[in-house]
């Protein structure tokens, strides 16, 4: 069974913008695939039809073998955003409870599993601090352990580290390479950043320009584990050339970088 | 990792504490004001009628202390039953409207209309409809006054919540009553306060401009219309401090709840920073 199954997914928004077209991609269990095209190729919309959190105009996506709204129903994925997005009113440890609240999880299961999201993403001992407290990249751990702490199977995320400085956003690529070998989980993540993403995938998926297909599938074949001397490897700018290359193909027409409308109008 | 760390929020009677602190230039102004007003009256031997000493008014004051504390005590239940309805109608229906768009484009504009209603010209109605010597008729003057703010912020903290927060919710599956229960209504709480705060002085003007329309004699704004159309315009003052008094403390108690409830509030946040 595949974790993620799309076959056929085009999006098109109300404006008449054609957002993606025909997007056929299996993800295995346990892969890191990386969602990488110029702006506007609609990756991040990708993203969130896997995530049923806007419905493709034509095909079907599976999660786990099930139709993405069930799979968005029954839990089977946690999301993090580029904008951590974790609420003011709850400190660090009742935001990585959001979830396990809402199903209903006992709370001294709860505090056990809290306990354990704050060892995984290194953050013991922040647990009473309100978000606005703390940096950027650590607000960002912290979305990551609440997007984990109900351990779903599939992590999808959002550039997540975009908005982050260059040195906390390749000490947090490493950290969360540690987190997906240990937790199995299986990762999309979406990206603006060449060496991001084939540092941290097992598959780079490059996409093209509106309306965004996709353009080329790269193995990334870096063994693991992968440390920051795996940024120095010939083999490693051999792989950054590639994408870029491959990018450089699907590259974005002249004047057209706008990124389609994320949320579609709800009227 | 950047670890530039704020500290863990203070205790509650740090906070408090440091709200004392922040009265102090407050505090300056009215103490140099009361001082000009007293020095500016003697210099220009103005008129007791037409400004009286502040010293004067204190004395007024002290002297029917008694007697306007009960009346005081009166209009401010008056106030704050007033209160009460209104912010809980706001409340109720900015709810409604959060909750079902249609509601609020099909019901708006009348709640627009009734905030437009001159309360002066509103106030004679409820005391006809509820009777002048019941205090309901003044509750309900209070209650119209207080609704609009507090349900228009509430409304706007409801609405107000980044798009991303609901795609959140809705990754969880989450329905729309733990939308409401976790994000929307959290959220709504510091607009809520900011309308619930000038709820607290406008209950207090509609209770008097009602009971200056008739009320019974126990009642605060009756007495100090009575002593202006007497020429007692020195106790009219001390019941117009009375009056202000009361509306501070009202105001008071509940910025003091606000600091409570919403200390995680960015508008909170000098409290942890310093």
């Amino acid at each position: 069974m595949k974790a993620v199954s799309i076959k056929g997914v085009s999006k098109q928004f109300k404006a008449g913008v054609t957002a993606l077209q025909g997007i056929d991609l299996d993800v295995e269990p346990g892969e890191f695939v990386s969602l990488i095209g110029p702006s506007g190729c609609g990756k991040s919309t990708l993203l969130r039809i896997i995530g049923d959190l806007t419905k493709p105009t034509a095909g079907t996506v599976e999660v786990n073998g099930k139709p993405a709204e069930r799979a968005r129903r029954d839990h089977e994925y946690g999301i993090v955003f580029q904008d951590s997005v974790l609420y003011d009113w709850r400190t660090v440890a009742k935001n990585i409870s959001l979830p396990l609240e809402l199903l209903h999880w006992s709370r001294s299961k709860r505090n056990a599993r809290i306990k354990e999201m704050l060892e995984l993403v290194e953050l013991t001992g922040f647990e009473s601090h309100h978000p606005w407290q703390l940096s950027g990249g650590m607000q960002q751990r912290v979305s990551i352990a609440r997007a984990l702490s109900f351990s779903p199977s599939l992590l999808l995320m959002d550039e997540p580290f975009g908005a982050l400085d260059e040195m906390t956003r390749e000490r947090l690529n490493a950290e969360l390479l540690g987190i997906w070998q240990e937790t199995g989980s299986t990762v999309v993540f979406v990206t603006h950043s060449i060496p991001e993403a084939v540092f941290l995938s097992t598959r780079v998926v490059v996409m093209s320009a509106r309306p965004g297909r996709v353009a080329g599938l790269i193995d990334v074949d870096l063994p693991q584990p992968r440390t920051s001397a795996t940024r120095e490897e010939p083999h490693f700018f051999e792989l950054v050339t590639q994408v870029r290359e491959q990018l450089a193909v699907a590259g974005a027409p002249l004047g057209e970088t706008q990124e389609p409308a994320l949320v579609e109008d709800q009227a | 990792m950047s670890t530039i760390v704020q500290p863990a929020p203070r205790s509650v009677g740090r906070r408090v504490g440091r709200t004392a602190l922040d009265w102090i230039p407050a505090l300056a102004v009215f103490v140099l004001g009361i001082a000009a007003w007293q020095g500016l009256v003697a210099a220009f031997h103005v008129q007791e009628f037409l400004l009286p000493k502040p010293t004067s008014i204190a004395h007024a004051f002290w002297a029917q202390k008694s007697a306007l504390w009960s009346q005081g005590i009166y209009t401010f239940k008056e106030a704050l039953g007033g209160y009460a309805l209104g912010c809980s109608l706001g409340i109720l229906v900015a709810l409604l409207f959060a909750a079902w768009r249609t509601l609020s484009s099909a019901f708006m504009p009348y709640a627009v209309a009734a905030n437009a209603i001159p309360i002066i010209a509103f106030a004679p109605i409820m005391n006809n409809w509820f009777g002048l010597l019941n205090p309901f008729s003044k509750m309900a003057i209070a209650a119209v006054l207080c609704f609009f703010p507090v349900m228009i912020n509430t409304l706007r903290g409801l609405t107000s919540v980044h798009p991303s927060s609901i795609e959140l919710m809705r990754s969880y599956a989450a329905g729309r009553v733990s939308l409401f229960r976790r994000v929307r209504i959290p959220n709504a709480l510091p607009y809520m306060f900011t309308g619930l705060k000038v709820a607290t002085v406008l209950s207090m003007i509609g209770a008097i401009v009602g009971e200056y329309f008739g009320g019974p004699t126990e009642a605060l704004g009756v007495k100090i219309l009575n002593d202006s159309s007497y020429g007692n315009f020195t106790d009219a003052w001390a019941g117009i401090v009375m009056a202000s008094l009361l509306g501070i403390a009202f105001y008071a108690v509940v910025a003091l709840a606000e600091r409570l409830t919403t200390s995680w509030h960015p508008s909170s946040r000098a409290f942890h920073t310093e």
